[in-house]
């Protein structure tokens, strides 16, 4: 055992293996195609696409973007080309440089808009999981408003549910009292997975105008500063629910995606960081060996 | 798009609050491919210690013999601020080069041949990348003019360097305190004679968006031109769609397709 080249990263997610534990999180990766043009996006677990509606969206005015201490503020709003294009135009050119599944992060406006979309991509073969985004604080309608109430997330996942048989993973908001009630409502709606996090709702105030940063005034936080959220987030849902959980939220380094394992996540995602540093998850991935080494593991399915 | 260290080899202030920053780039064959195919208009994203986000600067030009960069900032916030306390030898982990910048007319093309007069105009922190814009247009056998605004003589720079590469320069400031007073805007019409006739067939500028437009207003109509927009960014790089704007043609994000969008595609 030197250099870690031993070890066993191997891991599943609702029945399809992941070579790696490592996904980079919607909205921080686009459609992979500008990251496939700086290296081999293959060495990736996965990632989870942009957050995708059925029409296309421009999103909210900008600013939409403010720096943080060790993290950052959006107020993008599910800016996408909708799903039709995304299916014509940019899936296959993804399926050129990337030959894994790929997450699906679907998004809408009303539980229809959620089936709409979820079963329109049901239909591309590339897609293994699709990840339903109940938690985005950067829509009026939709987005977070299904995921701070236990119902209304039922109501989505149980729509997205009907319409297809790939695994429906429910993407869920902090920004909630009990994020286990949230997780209990979408096992019982049928979902068959949870990702934890979506970002922090946050603000910042530019000191020389005494307005908001952000022209939507509030925003999603997110980077390392949110990691002890996401992590006992993490926790806490895989105790209260029998689902596999995705961790998500402020991930930066190898050690990082240990311990998100060692709260009960079965993967990772990698969020802002691919945003300072466009290399984060190829670096992360190949850290990861070294890490398990140090830290006694050589299999991140039993050893953890 | 590479990801480098770059050590710094100068940075001095050159006017009120504006520091030109010399930046030595790695001697690797793939950075100094890099370097030769920079475009003017094209920015690079500094990593700040402290800071998460990284701080996009425009290229003001490159000596690809030298192998360096040179970058001239405002300091307006905490990046900026940093940077100006930044001493020769320390390293910089930067990622570049980012945007589409400027499309130079390339010889022998129709557009080529329209273009032989541009006009560049910079505005305050907007006229560092006019300065390799100049210098690759007058290799190419261009005229151009140049106007630079300041508000004031003490924000004024450069002007010796465009007139030093051979540019007939004409420098505006809104106080008056050093060459002919008013917006650049009002330089510009001097530019056109009694008769309607027109010193420049192309524009091409940089500066705060208010400025943009008025140029754009007080331009011929007929006359193609090219404008370099700011925008808060998240990644630089195309992928957080942080910086996205709406034009003619559906939405850009700034970093990526732009910064540089033409004149026909904007919606102001």
């Amino acid at each position: 055992m030197v250099n870690g080249r031993d070890v066993d990263m191997r891991t599943s997610l609702c029945g399809i293996e992941l070579d790696k534990p490592v996904m980079a999180a919607s909205g921080t990766f686009g459609y992979g195609l500008e990251f496939a043009e700086l290296y081999d996006i293959n060495v990736l677990g996965t990632f989870s696409f942009k957050g995708t509606t059925p029409e296309p969206r421009f999103g909210n005015p900008t600013p939409r973007i403010a720096d943080c201490t060790e993290g950052m503020l959006n107020s993008v709003g599910l800016q996408n080309p909708g799903v039709d294009k995304v299916l014509e135009e940019e899936l296959p050119e993804l399926a050129k440089v990337f030959h894994k599944p790929v997450m699906a992060n679907v998004c809408g406006g009303s539980p229809e808009d959620y089936a709409l979309v979820a079963e329109k991509l049901s239909q591309c073969d590339q897609i293994g999981w699709l990840e339903v985004n109940i938690s985005c604080p950067n829509v009026r309608s939709g987005g977070m408003a299904f995921g701070t109430d236990p119902k209304a997330a039922a109501e989505v996942i149980g729509a997205v549910r009907k319409v297809t048989t790939k695994p429906v993973i429910a993407k869920l908001s902090p920004n909630v009292t009990d994020i286990t009630e949230i997780a209990k409502a979408c096992e019982a709606a049928g979902a068959d997975g949870i990702t934890a996090i979506n970002t922090l709702l946050g603000m910042r105030i530019d000191l020389k105008s005494r307005k908001p940063v952000l022209a939507r005034e509030m925003g999603g936080f997110s980077g390392p500063a949110v990691f002890p959220v996401a992590l006992r987030a993490v926790y806490q849902i895989t105790r209260a629910v029998d689902l596999p959980v995705v961790g998500c939220g402020g991930v930066r380094t190898a050690e990082d995606v240990l311990e998100m394992m060692m709260a009960g996540a079965k993967a990772v995602q990698v969020g802002s960081q691919n945003l300072v540093d466009p290399f984060a998850c190829r670096d992360i991935i190949e850290a990861l060996p070294a890490a398990m080494e140090k830290y006694g593991i050589k299999n991140l399915r039993e050893d953890i | 798009m590479r990801n480098s260290e770059f050590t710094i080899k100068k940075n001095q202030r050159i006017a009120a609050g504006m520091n030109e920053m010399i930046l030595q780039v790695p001697e690797t064959p793939e950075d100094e491919e890099m370097l030769r195919n920079i475009r003017p208009g094209q920015f690079i994203n500094i990593r700040i210690e402290g800071l998460y986000l990284r701080r996009p600067i425009s290229i003001c030009d490159w000596d690809a013999g030298a192998g360096t960069i040179t970058i001239v900032y405002k300091t307006v916030g905490r990046g900026t601020e940093a940077m100006g306390l930044m001493e020769t030898g320390e390293t910089l982990d930067i990622l570049w080069p980012l945007g589409n910048g400027y499309a130079l007319p390339q010889a022998g093309q129709e557009a080529e041949r329209r273009t032989r007069r541009p006009l560049l105009i910079g505005g305050g922190a907007g006229v560092p990348p006019m300065v390799s814009l100049c210098r690759r247009m007058i290799e190419a056998g261009l005229q151009p003019t140049v106007i630079l605004g300041f508000r004031s003589e003490e924000d004024a720079y450069y002007q010796d360097r465009f007139e030093a590469m051979g540019a007939r320069t004409l420098i505006t400031a809104e106080d008056g305190s050093i060459g002919q007073q008013g917006f650049v805007t009002d330089a510009m019409r001097t530019l056109i004679d009694s008769d309607g006739a027109c010193a420049y067939d192309s524009v091409y500028a940089c500066g705060p968006e208010p400025m943009l437009r008025a140029i754009c207003e007080t331009a011929p109509e007929t006359i193609p031109g090219w404008f370099s927009f700011e925008e808060r960014m998240g990644c630089g790089f195309g992928a957080c769609m942080g910086c996205s704007c709406e034009t003619k043609y559906g939405s850009k994000r700034i970093c990526k397709d732009g910064p540089v969008l033409e004149r026909s595609e904007i919606i102001w």
